[in-house]
C-alpha cells in the first residue's frame, strides 16, 4: 500500500548497520515507548542533548510498518517517532515531528534464518532528523537490547551497481536525470564533479548493455560505468575513474557514499531496502 | 598547628622508601673510588628534587598560618611588615596554579578573604587563586557563605565569590549542607548585580524539593520588576520542569543559552592543573570490576570501550497478565549486576544471577567471567560475539579512516581482551575474524604486542584457512621486519602451538561434549592443522636464520619453539613428530654460542624419548596413542644424530654426513683448511660454541699454563 510509506519518500535517511537485537518483541511496542521518552527526558535533565531552557516535551511513538517486508520470514519492520508538544502561545498542544528512525530487515532470509529465537533480525536502520536525538534513541536500544550500530557507508564499486540497477528502471512520470557526483582527491581546493546525464540515454545506453532482464553481472556495470567515463573524457579530458564516486543520484533513489539515502519511488522502495539491507548484514558478519 | 605537624610526619615517612631504591641504583660511590658513606651520597643525589618539595609544603604552611592568625586591616603597601603578607600572598598563588591548594587551605582562606580584614586588592587575588588539587570540602564552602551572608567584605567580593563557587561547584565533596542553604541564596535574588550569579548558582542547586510556590511567585515579581531576563528565565524553566503544575505560565520556546559563562579566571589554571597532574600520575586504570565510571568517549555514541555492568530491566516489560498474578512465594527477584563485588556473593546469589543488559560489560569483570563459564547458553555467547565483533572492526586504527588518534584506546581494548581470554582459557572467535580482516592491512607497527599476543588465542579448528588467513599477511610482515619483530612473531606462534596443544589435552580428558567447542574434527584433522604450523615455522625461521645472518637471538626463539614440538607425542598425547628443518638444525649444531647447542641437544634427545617411547607403544600394543610414525621419520632423525655425533664426539662430522644440506666435505677441501689433523681435530673440545668451557677446563687443570693446548683435552 503506497500510501501509509508515502512519508518515508522524499526524506533524507543516514544508514546504520544493527546487530540482532536480543529479547526484543513486537508485541511490547507501547511500553518500549513509554521506557524511551523517560529515557529521553533523563537525559535532557543532564542537559546532555537538548539546550536546557528550551522548553519540549518529547513524545514517542513506536510502531510496525507490516508493509516493508522482503518474505514472509523478514521481521516487520518498526518505526520511532518523535514528536515535540509545545503548549507556548496556543491553547491547543501542536505536534510537530521532529525525528523519526526505522528498523527494517528486506530479504535477509539467509541471515535470520540462523539465529535463535531470543534474537530478532532487523540489521538495517534509518533516521532522520538531528544527530543529537539519532544518538538517544540509538544509545537507548544498545542499552536494552544488547545490539550495536554502525554507520553504513557505501562504497563506490555499490554506488556503481545502484546507478547501473536505477537506470534500467521504469518510472511513471518524466525522470529526473541520472546524475553522477565524483570528489577529487589530493588538490589543495577540494574539487567535485557532477555529471549529469538525460535519463532517456541513459536507459538506452543500459540497455544495450544489459544482456539478460532481471538479472545484473559485475561486468555489464562496469561497462555501462565505462561507457559513461570514456565520453565524459572525450569532452572534458578528464579520466573520471580515477576520481572517486561520491554520490548517484536517479529517479528511484539518490545515494551518497556517507551512508545517506534519499527514496524518491514508491514502486521501488522494497527493491532499494533489499540491496541496503545486504550491505547491512554484510558490515555486520 | 596540629593539622600541620601530622602531615610532616607523614612526609618523613616516605624518606626510608626512597633511601632503599637509591642505595641499588647509584653508582656515584664506585665511580669516586673506595667506599663512601652510602647515606651521605643517597641525601647528596636526592636533596634537590624532594628538598624543594619539602621547602614548598612548608612555606604553604607557613602562609596558611600567617593568614589564619592575621589582624585587621594590614594593607599591602605599606611598611615592612607588608612584605610577610606579599611574601605569602606569591607563596598561595603560585602553588595554587602549579598544582592546586589541598583541601585544608580553603578554610583558612575563604575566612580571610570573606571577612573584610584585608583590602581588596588582597581579596581578589586570595579568591582568584582558589584552586583546588583534589577536592573542597563543604565545611569551609559553608562558613564561607556565613561570611557572605554577614557583607562585611565588599560587594565586588561577593560577586567575585559567587563566581568561585559556581565555577568551583563540581569539586565541593558532599552537598547536603550547600542544598539546606538553598532558601539563603535565593534571599539575595533582590540584589540587582549578584541576581544573574544568584540564578546559576540556584540552578545548579535546585532539586525537586526546592521548588516552592513562594519561590515561584517571587521569581515572577523580580521578572514583572526587572523584565524578561534569560537568568530568571532558566530557572523558572527549570521549576517548570521538576513541577510542571506548579508553574503555569508559558514560557517562550527556542531560548538560547541563559547563563554568561563564569569560568572566568580560573577556567586556564584549572586546566593548567589538570594537565600538570596527569604528567606527573598516570591515569588510573579503570578498576578491574567494571563498576567504575567508564571513560565516555564523546566522539561516537554507539561504540564505547568500557561497558559499566547494569541490570536488565524487566519489569516493566512483563505482561500485564503477569503483573495480576501476584506470587508471594516466588523468589523471582534477580541478583542485581551491579551489587555483585565478591566471589563469596557470586555463589549465593548464583541461581538468581542474570547477564548484565550488555554483554560487552563482561570483558573487566571476573565474577560475570565465572559465570559465563557455568552457564551453557549460546545467546551470551552470540551476544558477546556480535558487540566485540563490530567494536574491533569499528574502532580499529588502521582499517577505518580518522581513528589513528584514538591508538592508545584501542591499545587498551586489544589488552583488556587478551586479558579476557587469558582468563577464560581460550580465544574469542570473533577476536579471529577481526585478526584475519585486519593483518593484511596491518602494518606491522600498531598496537604490535597487543596483536600477536592476540594471535595466538586464535581457536584451534579444523577447517584450515590459516594459510591464507593468517600465515601469508603474516609471512609477508614477517620477513620484511626487525629482529625484534621477527621473534615476538615466532614467540607468539610458539604460545599458539602451546594453547592449541593444551585445548587438545583437555578436550580429550573432558567428556561433556559441549556444542560450543565441538569441532567436528577426527583426530588426524586436527593433526594436518598442527602440522601445517609446525611446517610454517620451520619455513620462516630458516629463512629468517639466513635473513639475520643466524643470530643467537633469533636462534633461541626458534629452538624455543621446537622444544614444545619435540615433545608433542608424549606431553600433550597428540601423534606427531615432525623434525627441524635443516636450515634450522645445522646452524644451530654450528653456533657460535653454547646456549644454542645446548638447547639442541635437549631438543635431540627430547625426540629420542618420544620416539622410543612410541615403538614401545606400538610393539606392546597398548590401545592409548598407540600410533606409527613413519620409517621417514626414523630416517630423518637418524641422519642428524649421525651428523650430530659425528660433529661433537666422533670427529667425522664431514665424512658420515649424507643429508642434502649437511657437512658433508672430501678430504681435499679439508686439506685447505690447513688444520692439521683434520681428522680428529673437529669435535666437542675444539667447537667454537664451547671455547669458552675448554679454556675454562684448562685453566682449572693446569693453572700455570698459559698456552692453551687444546689437545690435552682427550
Amino acid at each position: 500500500d503506497p500510501q501509509r510509506t508515502a512519508f518515508l519518500l522524499r526524506k533524507q535517511w543516514t544508514l546504520y548497520s544493527v546487530t540482532p537485537m536480543y529479547r526484543f518483541s513486537g508485541a511490547h511496542l507501547r511500553d518500549y515507548a513509554r521506557l524511551l521518552s523517560a529515557f529521553i527526558a533523563a537525559e535532557k535533565q543532564k542537559g546532555l542533548a537538548v539546550e536546557v531552557g528550551v522548553e519540549l516535551d518529547i513524545k514517542v511513538a513506536v510502531s510496525n510498518l507490516p508493509d516493508l517486508k522482503g518474505s514472509d520470514q523478514d521481521q516487520a519492520a518498526i518505526l520511532v517517532q518523535l514528536s515535540s508538544r509545545s503548549s507556548a502561545f496556543q491553547k491547543i498542544s501542536e505536534e510537530k515531528l521532529i525525528w523519526s528512525g526505522w528498523f527494517c530487515c528486506v530479504s535477509g532470509d539467509d541471515f535470520s534464518q540462523n539465529l535463535p529465537e531470543d534474537f530478532t533480525c532487523l540489521p538495517l536502520f534509518l533516521a532522520n532528523g538531528a544527530e543529537c536525538y539519532t544518538s538517544i534513541v540509538g544509545s537507548w536500544f544498545q542499552k536494552t537490547f544488547d545490539c550495536c550500530f554502525r554507520r553504513l557507508a557505501i562504497s563506490p564499486l555499490h554506488l556503481s551497481w545502484m546507478a547501473a540497477m536505477w537506470t534500467g528502471c521504469k518510472v511513471d512520470k518524466s525522470a529526473s536525470a541520472v546524475e553522477l557526483v565524483f570528489s577529487v582527491p589530493r588538490l589543495p581546493q577540494p574539487l567535485d564533479i557532477s555529471y549529469a546525464i538525460h535519463p532517456e540515454d541513459a536507459k538506452a545506453l543500459w540497455a544495450t548493455v544489459q544482456k539478460t532482464p532481471g538479472e545484473i553481472t559485475q561486468e555489464e556495470v562496469d561497462v555501462f560505468m565505462d561507457c559513461l567515463y570514456s565520453h565524459f573524457h572525450r569532452h572534458f579530458k578528464i579520466h573520471l575513474s580515477a576520481t572517486k564516486l561520491v554520490k548517484v543520484s536517479t529517479a528511484v533513489a539518490s545515494a551518497h557514499c556517507e551512508g545517506i539515502i534519499k527514496f524518491l519511488q514508491s514502486q521501488y522502495l522494497t527493491g532499494v531496502l533489499m540491496l541496503l539491507t545486504e550491505l547491512a548484514i554484510s558490515q555486520i558478519q | 598547628s596540629e593539622k600541620m605537624k601530622r602531615r610532616q610526619s607523614s612526609k618523613t615517612q616516605k624518606q626510608p622508601l626512597q633511601v632503599h631504591y637509591k642505595n641499588q641504583t647509584d653508582l656515584s660511590s664506585w665511580q669516586k673510588g673506595g667506599r663512601i658513606d652510602p647515606e651521605k651520597s643517597v641525601q647528596n643525589n636526592q636533596s634537590p628534587n624532594n628538598q624543594k618539595n619539602d621547602s614548598k609544603q612548608d612555606s604553604l604552611e607557613q602562609a596558611l598560618s600567617y593568614f589564619e592568625k592575621v589582624q585587621d586591616h594590614v594593607s599591602l603597601k605599606k611598611n615592612n611588615v607588608n612584605n610577610v603578607l606579599q611574601k605569602h600572598l606569591t607563596t598561595v598563588e603560585s602553588i595554587a596554579l602549579q598544582r592546586g591548594l589541598p583541601p585544608e587551605g580553603f578554610d583558612v582562606l575563604l575566612n580571610v578573604a570573606l571577612s573584610g580584614k584585608l583590602a581588596d586588592t588582597v581579596n581578589t587575588r586570595l579568591l582568584k587563586s582558589l584552586i583546588p588539587a583534589s577536592v573542597i570540602p563543604e565545611t569551609s564552602v559553608v562558613s564561607s557563605v556565613s561570611w557572605f551572608c554577614v557583607g562585611k567584605c565588599s560587594g565586588n567580593i561577593q560577586l567575585l565569590f559567587l563566581r568561585w563557587l559556581i565555577t568551583m561547584f563540581d569539586f565541593i565533596d558532599h552537598k547536603e549542607q550547600l542544598h539546606a542553604l538553598y532558601g539563603f541564596f535565593f534571599s539575595f535574588l533582590q540584589d540587582e548585580k549578584m541576581c544573574p550569579y544568584v540564578c546559576h548558582l540556584l540552578y545548579l542547586l535546585t532539586r525537586k524539593e526546592s521548588v516552592k510556590p513562594f519561590r515561584i511567585r517571587r521569581l515572577l515579581d523580580l521578572q514583572v520588576k526587572m523584565g524578561m531576563q534569560s537568568h530568571l528565565q532558566a530557572l523558572l524553566s527549570l521549576y517548570k520542569l521538576f513541577c510542571p503544575e506548579l508553574v503555569t505560565i508559558t514560557l517562550p520556546g527556542k531560548m538560547k543559552t541563559f547563563f554568561k559563562n563564569s569560568d572566568g579566571p580560573w577556567k586556564a589554571a584549572i586546566n593548567a592543573v589538570r594537565r600538570r597532574k596527569h604528567e606527573n600520575f598516570p591515569v588510573s586504570q579503570p578498576l578491574f570490576l567494571g563498576t567504575a565510571q567508564p571513560r565516555s568517549r564523546k566522539r561516537k555514541w554507539n561504540t564505547q570501550l568500557v561497558i559499566p555492568a547494569s541490570s536488565t530491566n524487566k519489569n516493566n516489560l512483563k505482561d500485564d497478565k503477569e503483573k495480576n498474578h501476584v506470587d508471594l512465594y516466588s523468589t523471582n527477584e534477580s541478583f542485581p549486576v551491579e551489587q555483585l563485588q565478591t566471589f563469596s556473593q557470586l555463589l549465593q546469589n548464583i541461581c538468581h544471577l542474570e547477564f548484565p543488559s550488555q554483554m560487552g560489560s563482561v570483558l573487566t569483570n571476573p565474577l560475570l567471567l565465572h559465570y559465563m563459564n557455568c552457564i551453557k547458553d549460546e545467546s551470551i555467547y552470540l551476544r558477546l560475539y556480535y558487540w566485540m565483533g563490530q567494536t574491533l572492526q569499528e574502532e580499529c586504527t588502521w582499517c577505518v579512516a580518522d581513528n589513528n588518534q584514538y591508538e592508545e584506546e584501542f591499545k587498551d581494548f586489544l589488552e583488556t581482551v587478551y586479558k579476557t581470554e587469558c582468563f577464560l582459557q581460550e580465544g574469542f572467535s570473533s577476536c579471529e575474524e577481526f585478526l584475519y580482516k585486519s593483518l593484511p592491512l596491518w602494518d606491522g607497527f600498531c598496537c604490535r604486542s597487543q596483536i600477536l599476543r592476540l594471535v595466538s588465542w586464535i581457536p584451534l579448528s579444523s577447517f584450515s584457512e590459516m594459510k591464507s588467513h593468517l600465515y601469508d599477511p603474516l609471512a609477508q610482515l614477517f620477513f620484511t621486519s626487525s629482529l625484534y619483530f621477527k621473534c615476538s612473531v615466532l614467540e607468539s606462534l610458539k604460545q599458539l602451538l602451546q594453547n592449541w596443544l593444551n585445548w587438545h589435552v583437555i578436550n580429550l580428558d573432558s567428556e561433556s561434549d559441549s556444542q560450543f567447542h565441538s569441532l567436528n574434527t577426527t583426530l588426524s584433522g586436527l593433526v594436518n592443522v598442527v602440522a601445517e604450523l609446525i611446517h610454517f615455522v620451520g619455513w620462516i625461521s630458516t629463512v629468517a636464520l639466513r635473513l639475520e645472518n643466524n643470530s643467537t637471538f633469533l636462534l633461541y626463539f626458534i629452538l624455543d619453539f621446537y622444544e614444545t614440538v619435540c615433545d608433542v607425542y608424549l606431553r600433550y598425547s597428540l601423534p606427531l613428530l615432525i623434525m627441524p628443518p635443516a636450515g634450522v638444525f645445522y646452524p644451530a649444531l654450528l653456533s657460535m654460542d653454547s646456549v644454542s647447542l645446548n638447547q639442541l641437544c635437549y631438543i635431540m634427545y627430547r625426540y629420542r624419548t618420544n620416539l622410543v617411547a612410541a615403538k614401545e607403544n606400538e610393539l606392546s600394543k597398548k590401545k592409548i596413542l598407540q600410533f606409527k610414525f613413519s620409517s621417514q621419520t626414523y630416517q630423518e632423525y637418524n641422519q642428524y644424530i649421525i651428523a650430530m655425533v659425528g660433529c661433537l664426539w666422533t670427529s667425522s662430522a664431514f665424512q658420515k654426513d649424507v643429508h642434502p644440506q649437511g657437512l658433508q666435505m672430501n678430504d681435499e677441501l679439508l686439506k685447505k683448511t690447513t688444520v692439521q689433523e683434520f681428522k680428529t681435530s673437529f669435535n666437542i673440545v675444539y667447537h667454537p660454541a664451547m671455547m669458552g668451557y675448554a679454556i675454562l677446563f684448562l685453566q682449572q687443570a693446569w693453572p700455570d699454563d698459559t698456552a692453551f693446548n687444546f689437545s690435552l683435552i682427550k
